[in-house]
């Protein structure tokens, strides 16, 4: 079984006895994510993406459908907080994730809510703090750092409970483009040097052709999902559901459309500029 | 054209005469006209806030002027505030600044206090309304009761409101999504060209600034680097990419492919220009 | 700006000063502003000012934000030390329409000055060297004993260091939301005190939206991050009582010692 298995999930913010037509925010997903992996979910706001993230460390619970993570339905009161020391949330906000006054003591917070001995959770606090690159800012105030940096470390947080799998709601939406940088390979670092999982919710096009895996939601449902190269290349559902794609896939695309025989859609610059190479020759 | 907002030397130090002080703004010259649209680029902290900022007189330069048609504004310090209402400023976020009962009056603050009344008030907030994209239905609802898009327009037309000569918009874009940020990029554009003022847009997104921009100002370190013709400064991809900038990914293919000995044109800025060079050339080659 | 204040900021740093157990410190404060206040001679004053500026020089924070921090109330200080100068009692020195200046009115105002001086570096010395996090932590266990009457011990101090933490974002956002509204015309600085308290309508009212927006924010990353209440935290930096403690609080004794011999052995001045 995947290490997060999700089944027929619906879920709607709307109340039972809400006059209103019922309107599911998350509608009949299913997906399964497998350790290791690198997801990212795109779509636009509105789409059901934060509502999907919110489900798989058990802050929002299915109104149908099932969610598992390692076996665990998150529906099992018992089983919350084990749910969430496998899976760690980080939100859009940085500024309203941090909790103390001092980047460590803010690491410490997950730990030390766990119960973890105070020895351990300083050999977690300094360990988290050197995988974001943040050691060095270990006594700052978190409100003197810069957006990407407080992202950092509200990553550290939640890598200092230890968690096997990340789940990240919109992480870079506030912050300027170096903050964006920092933070995506930051990821993929954690992703590719620690093994942990991470599902990045984000409607940054530039940022999912990054991931192993794409999923793209729209109003509710799965449109398609696929590796980054076999999502973008569908580059006409793209833009009919006015989502973004990598203007190196647009380019071939629209090439191709003008009748110039291209083999592959690219992703890359250095993609592209091979591709065109080869196409001019 | 004519000259409209003149910079001269302008300058501004934090915390002056302090241990703390910061040189934000250093010797800025430069004249913008009436009706350009104008995108400022550059690093978070490289002083394009304080920049913005100093030309509708929320903060008081330390050296130099901030001209507006021809006169300093703060000849008269005690009048700032008729600047403030020709020189339109939405901040970054600027949907944290709603605060009234309705979508209405809160439109109507600005030109209020402006001084507008009766019938000419009423056609100004309309009239914003439909500029920024705020429907009529939602005019009479709590500012609060809308979706994060939604706020955003309506504070937009909130400064719209006060029909300002010189419209300055700090990322308005960000935190939307894609649908969202061309929707408000095209209804700012659409403005600017029925209204035929002055706009001065902020942003780190360099593919919206490129579409939209006639002339960009790069800011780096509180120094002014380059300003030019959008074309001419997205040519200078390296000069960019050494302080830290993104250029649009199409015009580095573009530069790349012309460093490899193709004939291509330089600044390239939009798929849509490089399809048109490149088509010819493939079917050329290609057929 | 609001936010230069250097009132109650924290230094990091290594200094024994800040290796104290924060109870400890917390205690040897509150004894230092009685004593202080106990202090009715020049040679106790001398005692509790010499203590005060030895701690200074231990804490190895330039002193310079010492100073920043006195800006803040040195209004104060020059204000009550002069409304004492003029109201002593006893014979005038120097006599002018109604005012007198005495013996007992100078010896008010310099103890009055002093005694402020002190308390201000004191509470520096505190807040310099203890990580708001220690301070709250302190003062939960220093008040763990009200557990036992139902205080909500642990949810007071959570909510001292949350609001510690995020004074300066509201600060900021204070700023930014007030540029805002004067972009928009708004005038805060002018007008009647009626039209004045309307001015801030336009600020407060986003100030309060944004921060509840933030408490909901807040309240579900705590809960990410496993926080369910006090029951079976543990703490990073446990706080325990060492040798350097000990000789803090031997200290404290001796300056409390030596002004309550002072007084007796030295007739009061004030």
């Amino acid at each position: 079984m995947a290490f997060i298995s999700i089944k027929n999930l619906c879920f709607s913010y709307a109340e039972e006895t809400d006059p209103q037509p019922h309107i599911n925010a998350v509608d009949d997903v299913s997906l399964e994510i497998s350790e290791g992996e690198f997801l990212a979910v795109i779509g636009h706001n509105g789409c059901g993406k934060s509502t999907l993230a919110k489900h798989l460390n058990a802050m929002l619970l299915p109104d149908s459908g099932k969610v598992y993570v390692d076996g665990d339905d998150t529906a099992d009161e018992e089983k919350t907080w084990d749910i969430r020391e496998k899976v760690g949330l980080v939100l859009q906000n940085p500024d309203n994730q941090l909790v103390a006054s001092i980047v460590e003591e803010d690491v410490a917070f997950g730990p030390e809510n766990l119960g973890v001995d105070p020895a351990e959770i300083r050999q977690r606090v300094d360990s988290a703090l050197k995988a974001v690159d943040m050691y060095e800012y270990r006594m700052h105030a978190p409100d003197k750092l810069s957006g990407g940096q407080k992202q950092r470390v509200a990553i550290a947080g939640i890598l200092a409970i230890r968690p096997k799998c990340i789940v990240l709601d919109e992480p870079t939406a506030m912050l300027d483009p170096s903050g964006r940088s920092e933070v995506m390979s930051t990821l993929l670092k954690l992703n590719k040097e620690k093994g942990i999982t991470i599902v990045l919710i984000t409607h940054y096009m530039d940022e999912a052709v990054l991931a192993d895996r794409v999923v793209v939601m729209d109003s509710a449902k799965v449109l398609t999902e696929g590796t980054p190269g076999e999502v973008f290349s569908q580059v006409e559902l793209l833009k009919k559901h006015r989502l973004d794609v990598p203007q190196a896939a647009e380019l071939a695309h629209r090439l191709r459309g003008c009748g110039v025989k291209i083999d592959r859609i690219p992703l890359t610059r250095e993609d592209c500029v091979k591709m065109l190479e080869e196409a001019m020759k | 054209m004519s000259c409209i907002l003149e910079l001269k030397n302008l300058g501004f130090t934090y915390g002056k005469d302090t241990p703390f002080e910061k040189r934000a703004v250093n010797n800025v010259n430069l004249k913008i006209n009436k009706g350009e649209f104008i995108g400022i680029i550059g690093h978070t902290g490289s002083g394009k806030s304080t920049l913005v900022q100093m030309l509708n007189g929320l903060i008081r330069p330390t050296d130099g002027q901030v001209l507006l048609d021809g006169r300093n504004i703060w000849e008269e310090p005690k009048k700032i505030r008729n600047v403030r209402f020709r020189v339109g400023m939405v901040f970054q976020y600027p949907e944290y600044q709603l605060f009234e009962e309705t979508v209405y009056r809160d439109i109507a603050f600005g030109a209020v206090n402006k001084g507008l009344t009766g019938d000419e008030l009423d056609k100004a907030v309309r009239k914003a309304a439909e500029f920024a994209g705020v429907k009529e239905s939602h005019l009479e609802k709590s500012p609060f009761d809308l979706s994060g898009g939604e706020k955003r327009r309506a504070a937009i037309a909130g400064v719209i409101a006060m029909d300002p000569d010189v419209l300055v918009l700090d990322e308005p874009t960000a935190g939307l999504d894609p649908m969202g940020r061309e929707i408000l990029l095209s209804q700012i554009v659409n403005y600017h060209k029925m209204r035929g003022n002055t706009v001065i847009l902020v942003s780190h997104t360099m593919e919206d600034i490129a579409r939209v921009a006639d002339k960009i100002i790069v800011m780096n370190k509180s120094e002014l680097v380059a300003f030019e013709e959008t074309k001419s400064v997205f040519a200078r991809g390296d000069m960019l990419s050494k302080i830290g900038l993104q250029v649009p990914q199409i015009t580095n293919i573009m530069q790349d492919l012309k460093q490899k000995g193709f004939d291509v044109p330089d600044g390239v800025l939009t798929v849509d220009e490089a399809l048109s060079v490149l088509t010819p050339m493939l079917k050329k080659e290609g057929a | 700006m609001v936010r230069d204040v250097s009132f109650g900021q924290y230094f990091p740093g290594n200094s024994i000063i800040h290796k104290l157990d924060p109870r400890g410190k917390i205690l040897m404060f509150i004894a230092y502003i009685v004593i202080i206040f106990c202090a009715f001679n020049y040679a106790s004053l001398a005692i509790t000012t010499a203590f005060i500026a030895f701690v200074l020089i231990l804490t190895k924070i330039p002193f310079k934000f010492y100073l920043k921090s006195l800006k803040v109330i040195i209004f104060i200080v020059i204000f009550t030390s002069v409304l004492n100068l003029f109201y002593g009692a006893g014979e005038p020195l120097w006599q002018w329409w109604i005012l007198k200046i005495t013996w007992d009115g100078i010896n008010r105002a310099v103890f009055v000055s002093v005694r402020i001086t002190c308390l201000i570096i004191a509470s520096s010395c505190l807040t310099f060297t203890t990580s708001p996090t220690e301070l709250t932590d302190a003062i939960e266990r220093l008040m763990k004993p009200l557990k036992a009457i139902h205080f909500p011990v642990h949810e007071v101090a959570m909510m001292m260091s949350l609001a510690l933490r995020f004074i300066p974002t509201l600060l900021e956002e204070t700023d930014k939301i007030m540029s805002a509204q004067k972009a928009r015309g708004a005038n805060t600085d002018s007008g009647n005190i009626i039209k004045r308290v309307k001015a801030l309508v336009p600020i407060l009212i986003p100030l309060f939206v944004s921060a509840f927006r933030r408490a909901y924010d807040i309240a579900m990353a705590m809960e990410c991050r496993c926080y369910r209440g006090g029951a079976g935290r543990t703490r990073m930096k446990s706080i325990h009582m060492g040798a350097r403690d000990t000789v803090s609080f031997i200290a404290t004794a001796l300056v409390i010692a030596g002004v309550i011999v002072c007084n007796i052995m030295i007739p009061a001045v004030v």
